[in-house]
């Protein structure tokens, strides 16, 4: 492996796997062999990617698997990938969803299927991209880029208000975008360099630091989402395909926290010092509020939606605690909300494909009927609601520690979540999955299928594996981590 | 190494025996999932006691399975901890479970979801055992929400019905209520040790002692003590798995779960898995009267007033669930009041003669045809003499009858609680004293009411009661005996279990009380600071042998304790009419009994409700009003209204720009003369 560009191809194989679908199989006719193509594509994808877990050395904080090439020698712009223990687990994590994503889209998608298949291929590509991309600019324009697929995923297979939803998240994260690239101009033009790792190394005033945080803030908070620029993300989901949620929710969700890790903690680290206190408000607002807006929600996906912001809050809670376990805890909490999210956003879709609709009313006793499935929901409704032995326990707990060793108020308000987690979503599943039949649906509706069974079953493993033994997915992160801590207890106030 | 496979094989059995029965519940017999189920739960009370007998030959074990994670300098393990209050622990949850098992071949007989069941009770022993076996923390968190989740599933086990699958939610939710305590209490431990694993945090214990920290963050004068605080939020944990109030709701709501799991999970293990936490910690709670004395007062309240709500319940299994709240507050009182040995040794005979008692009722239920309220029973000692006889067993143990196993636990509490000295005892031993009084009347009340007098079944319903059913079909069915129907004994797989748990609710306590209160036998399992807290010294100065205990009758509880089953018999017995008259005379206080003090009312009325109306105002008043409506919307009109404005120039007719063009010029003329004036 040591040869092989294995980011490039983690990049690249699955944009190329895309438009190998739509040349080859992009008329409708044609949809078995798209639906095969893609998951081909997918699964070649998910196999580049693991070399990267295997040939890891945990020893060290350095980029590993650095490739470097001149892309605009004269702004100095390269195409510049690596990974350290922070950013590998989530390209294996988007490789992985991808071939989810897929999976759950095989029948339930019949128009368009090539083009479908392609736009998560490519954006499962991009998102990559971002992960792994050292240059200021080129993570931009993966930034930037992995938008488009998601457009289009929302905009074509959405819902009736999807142009709505489409429209809100624009207006969000246009603002943001645009802070950021004025950032980035003025990093570049500060150090003459586009190179991230540059940038974390080059002094800074305060003044300056606090400015280029808060852009990155602006950008960062509308896509993690932080409160109170949340609010696209319900709209976005409740119009979203099922699969479009799931990427949404496994992985679109994660830029945010990782830009937090990648660039504001490092380049800004005495501005993150003296905006901690606003990050962890916010964060707490975040897990106390959308906890209730959360109960209070009638549509199955919007309360999923609400349950994912309060999550994240626990992720730039973790961050901004400064220690460790908080640290680790969040990126913990970032892939287990990967499998947890991505799971609760399927089992709605799996009931949404034969009932077509995601009121909780509309349902009531769908054990009666689909006692497979039921059983597969509880398991994922544990574990989002944070049961010990699946993974939506460790980060949380890893957190809660965390805080309560910062401060005990904090930890007190940030436990709220055992109690509010446990409320909105057994409260859904009592509604939804409980009780006697509740109208002729759900007495009409088939347990799921192979393939459904199959995508569920997949997810399960992970969510239970990663509860029971998450010891594989700390040990790759602490020398980056230490490193990461020990970087940003240095003031770079010059 | 062979007895460490061993206590591997222990948890792991039961696990392995609910996979079996659970995976494959759609494919494979009824017979094999009992089967499976059943030896897996065989091999661990096998195994149990040949690392009893290792133990109590002095060999205890502390060591790790596997590293479950690190971070930064935390270790987190998960391992075992084999010591004397462990292997007493395995026993009781081994044999209690072996007996549920069995009797749930006859209970849940007709029930579609037999073998899923069998796959819930295994899985529940193997969370409990990992809980009682952790030498750690992290992993007794994890047992302890494992408990709660089998506790759920199986208190909605029946899906269909609206008050199993409200019951449920209503358990988990309090329990979680007292987790959010529990994880603050952990995460305190954690801060302030470095560790979770228990060796190392008890052997630190004392040098923290002294330590304070600051209920407000910088000022000193807020600061209390810190073990005061972890400890009272550790037994918050307590409170919410071991319903104590005022988490105390859900238990009586359990009883919608089948009668086997309310013998089993919510009266001999699981209830007591509070219990056996805070004597787990007996090295922080001894450095800390103010925690202490809160276990203390609530544990009293707990006892007394829980026993008064026992009395006017006419459901057979709510009435055994508030005598198990009440005696959970007696072992609570117990811990209060340094005495953790004793509170090991009730909670001990307690799961014996309570299982006893809730499998007895569950027999009486088959009998009755799955009617549960006790207006409706009898004389039915006539029809099911086993069930019978061993009801007498169970009760007479309950309420401290001398010889019997009760007797010599609750005595012994209520001996501790007279000698403990600490805040809030003089509260506690009345209550307790009290507490005699009121469970030998309810005990026997229902006893008499179900098992003599005048035969009130196989009439026409009297009173229907929404809530009052348990069997294995479904709600809407009518349940009771028809009309000239007689009671049947129920078959050997449901008597045997009740024979072998009536041997030990009558013996084990005139066996054992010798060597685990004063014969050493928790040796270091448990410790107690002997200078500020003398009890258990004390009690041993009283304490002359098993025998000349019992012989000691014409002491006060034993009094009171006869006193109980004469007004019971004298009033449901004798003269059936003075209750009503009665209730008629006391109807304020009645009513407060029969509402459970409002407890109910208040949560979800108040908390329940109020979350919900904050929910919604928070959702539509700040998601949907101020951010949408007010931000995000008003920025569109902004952006909107410039491009108005904007468009009103585009207007295409030449003069209007040739205007706006003058307009202009004008303008930046006017300005640059302004800034070029100096």
């Amino acid at each position: 492996m040591s040869g092989l560009p294995i980011l490039s191809l983690a990049v690249w194989v699955p944009i190329f796997a895309g438009f190998i679908v739509l040349l080859f199989a992009g008329a409708d006719r044609d949809s078995p062999r798209a639906r095969a193509l893609a998951m081909l594509g997918a699964l070649a994808g998910l196999l580049v990617t693991l070399p990267l877990y295997a040939g890891f050395d945990t020893a060290t904080p350095a980029m590993q698997f650095v490739e470097i090439l001149p892309w605009i020698p004269r702004f100095e712009i390269n195409y510049h990938l690596g990974v350290d223990g922070i950013s590998m687990l989530f390209v294996i994590l988007n490789s992985f969803i991808t071939v989810i994503v897929v999976l759950a889209g095989w029948r339930v998608i019949e128009s368009k299927v090539a083009q479908y298949n392609a736009s998560f291929l490519i954006m499962s590509g991009l998102l990559n991209g971002i992960f792994t991309a050292l240059d200021g600019m080129l993570f931009y324009v993966f930034f930037e880029a992995s938008l488009i697929p998601l457009y289009l995923i929302i905009g074509v297979w959405g819902g009736p208000r999807r142009v709505y939803a489409a429209f809100k998240f624009f207006l969000f994260t246009l603002m943001g975008s645009l802070l950021f690239l004025i950032s980035l101009i003025y990093l570049y033009l500060d150090s003459g360099s586009f190179a991230i790792l540059d940038w974390h190394r080059m002094p800074l005033s305060l003044a300056t630091q606090q400015w280029i945080f808060l852009a990155f803030l602006v950008a960062f908070a509308v896509k993690v989402p932080m409160w109170p620029v949340h609010t696209w993300l319900p709209d976005a989901h409740v119009e979203a395909p099922t699969g479009g949620s799931i990427v949404l929710a496994a992985i679109a969700l994660k830029l945010g926290a990782y830009g937090f890790v990648r660039f504001s903690l490092p380049i800004a680290p005495d501005a993150s010092h003296a905006f901690s206190g606003l990050i962890i408000g916010l964060s707490l607002i975040a897990v106390v509020y959308i906890g209730f807006v959360a109960l209070a929600q009638e549509d199955m996906k919007k309360l999923v939606a609400y349950s994912s912001i309060a999550h994240m809050g626990f992720v730039t809670l973790g961050f901004f605690l400064f220690s460790p376990l908080g640290m680790e805890g969040a990126l913990v909490q970032m892939i287990s909300h990967g499998f947890v999210a991505g799971a609760m956003f399927y089992c709605i879709g799996v009931m949404y494909d034969r009932v077509h609709s995601r009121q909780i009313a509309d349902y009531g006793g769908v054990v009666n009927t689909m006692p497979k499935f039921a059983a597969f929901f509880m398991l994922f409704a544990m574990a989002n609601a944070g049961l010990p032995a699946t993974s939506g326990f460790v980060g949380e707990f890893m957190v809660i520690m965390a805080a309560v060793k910062f401060d005990l108020w904090i930890g007190f308000i940030a436990a709220s979540t055992m109690i509010l987690g446990a409320a909105y979503t057994l409260w859904m599943y009592k509604r939804v999955v409980f009780g006697a039949v509740g109208n002729h649906h759900v007495a009409g509706l088939t347990d799921i299928s192979r393939r459904e069974g199959l995508v569920l079953t997949l997810l399960a493993v992970c969510a239970l594996g990663m509860g029971l033994y998450p010891q594989p997915f700390t040990e790759v992160m602490h020398s980056s981590v230490d490193e990461l801590l020990r970087h940003i207890s240095v003031s770079k106030i010059q | 190494m062979e007895m460490q496979k061993l206590y591997l094989l222990v948890p792991m059995a039961p696990l392995l025996g609910a996979i079996v029965a659970g995976l494959f519940c759609r494919v494979i017999p009824r017979w094999l999932a009992h089967v499976a189920a059943i030896a897996g739960v065989g091999i661990a009370f096998a195994a149990s006691i040949i690392i009893w007998n290792d133990v109590a030959a002095g060999h205890a074990f502390d060591g790790p399975v596997y590293r479950w994670m690190t971070s930064g300098d935390y270790v987190f393990q998960v391992g075992f901890l084999i010591d004397p209050l462990t292997v007493t622990m395995m026993l009781v949850v081994t044999f209690v479970s072996l007996m549920v098992h069995i009797y749930t071949i006859g209970y849940m007989r007709d029930d579609p979801g037999y073998n899923r069941f069998f796959s819930y009770i295994s899985l529940f022993t193997f969370s409990m055992l990992m809980l009682v076996m952790s030498n750690n923390f992290m992993q007794l968190f994890f047992g302890w929400e494992a408990v709660g989740l089998v506790s759920y599933l199986l208190i909605g086990f029946w899906y269909t019905r609206p008050t199993a699958i409200f019951a449920n939610l209503k358990a988990f939710l309090a329990n979680r209520v007292g987790d959010f305590g529990f994880i603050l209490g952990i995460g305190l431990i954690l801060a302030n040790f470095g560790t979770l694993d228990y060796q190392p945090v008890f052997d630190q214990a004392k040098n923290l002692a002294g330590a304070t920290i600051n209920l407000i963050p910088g000022d000193d004068s807020t600061a209390v003590s810190l073990m005061s605080v972890t400890c009272i939020l550790l037994f918050i944990g307590a409170m919410g798995k071991s319903a104590q109030v005022p988490l105390h709701v859900w238990l009586p709501d359990s009883m919608e779960g089948p009668t086997p799991i309310s013998a089993l999970i919510h009266a001999a293990t699981m209830v007591t898995a509070g219990i056996f936490m805070v004597s787990r910690m007996s090295p922080l709670f001894e450095l800390s009267d103010t925690a202490l004395s809160f276990v203390l007062v609530i544990g009293s309240i707990t006892a007394l007033f829980m026993g008064f709500l026992g009395i006017i319940q006419n459901d057979i299994k709510r009435v055994v669930a508030y005598s198990t709240l009440s005696q959970l507050g007696y072992m609570t009182v117990a811990l209060g009041a340094s005495a953790y040995s004793v509170a090991i040794f009730h909670l001990m005979t307690h799961a014996f003669f309570k299982a006893l008692l809730f499998l007895a009722a569950g027999s009486v239920i088959i009998g009755m045809h799955h009617d549960q309220d006790i207006r409706n029973m009898g004389g039915l000692r006539k029809y099911m003499p086993i069930t019978w006889l061993t009801s007498l067993i169970g009760s007479l143990a309950l309420i401290g009858t001398p010889f019997f196993s009760g007797f010599y636990s609750k005595d012994s509490i209520l001996e501790a609680v007279k000698l403990s000295h600490i805040a809030g005892s003089g509260f506690a031993y009345f209550s307790v004293m009290a507490g005699v009084f009121i469970t030998a009347f309810y005990s026997f009340r229902m006893y008499f009411l179900v098992f003599h007098g005048e035969e009130r079944f196989g009439k026409p319903p009297a009173q229907a009661h929404g809530h009052a059913h348990d069997g294995a079909q479904a709600a809407a069915e009518h349940h009771g005996l028809a009309p000239g129907q007689k009671p049947h004994e129920t078959p050997w797989v449901v008597t045997l279990p009740l024979i072998l748990l009536a041997i030990p609710s009558v013996v084990i306590g005139y066996v054992t009380i010798e060597p685990m209160l004063y014969g050493g036998f928790f040796g270091k399992a448990i410790f107690i600071d002997g200078q500020a807290h003398p009890v258990m010294q004390e009690l041993a100065r009283h304490f002359h042998g098993a025998l000349a205990m019992g012989l000691h009758v014409f002491s006060l509880p034993v009094l009171l304790a006869l006193a109980g089953v004469l007004s019971a018999w004298f009033f449901y017995l004798a003269r059936p009419g003075i209750p009503a008259a009665i209730k008629a005379a006391c109807g304020p206080l009645y009513t407060l009994l029969e509402n459970k003090y409002y407890f109910d009312e208040f949560y979800e009325r108040v908390i329940a409700a109020g979350a919900r109306l904050l929910g919604r105002g928070l959702w539509k008043g700040g998601d949907a009003g101020v951010i949408d409506g007010l931000i995000v919307d008003g920025s569109v009109r902004v952006v909107a209204g410039i491009a108005m404005l904007a468009r009103l120039f585009q207007s295409g007719h030449i003069y209007h720009y040739a205007f706006t063009m003058i307009f202009g010029v004008c303008a930046l003329l006017s300005i640059c003369i302004w800034l070029l004036r100096a």
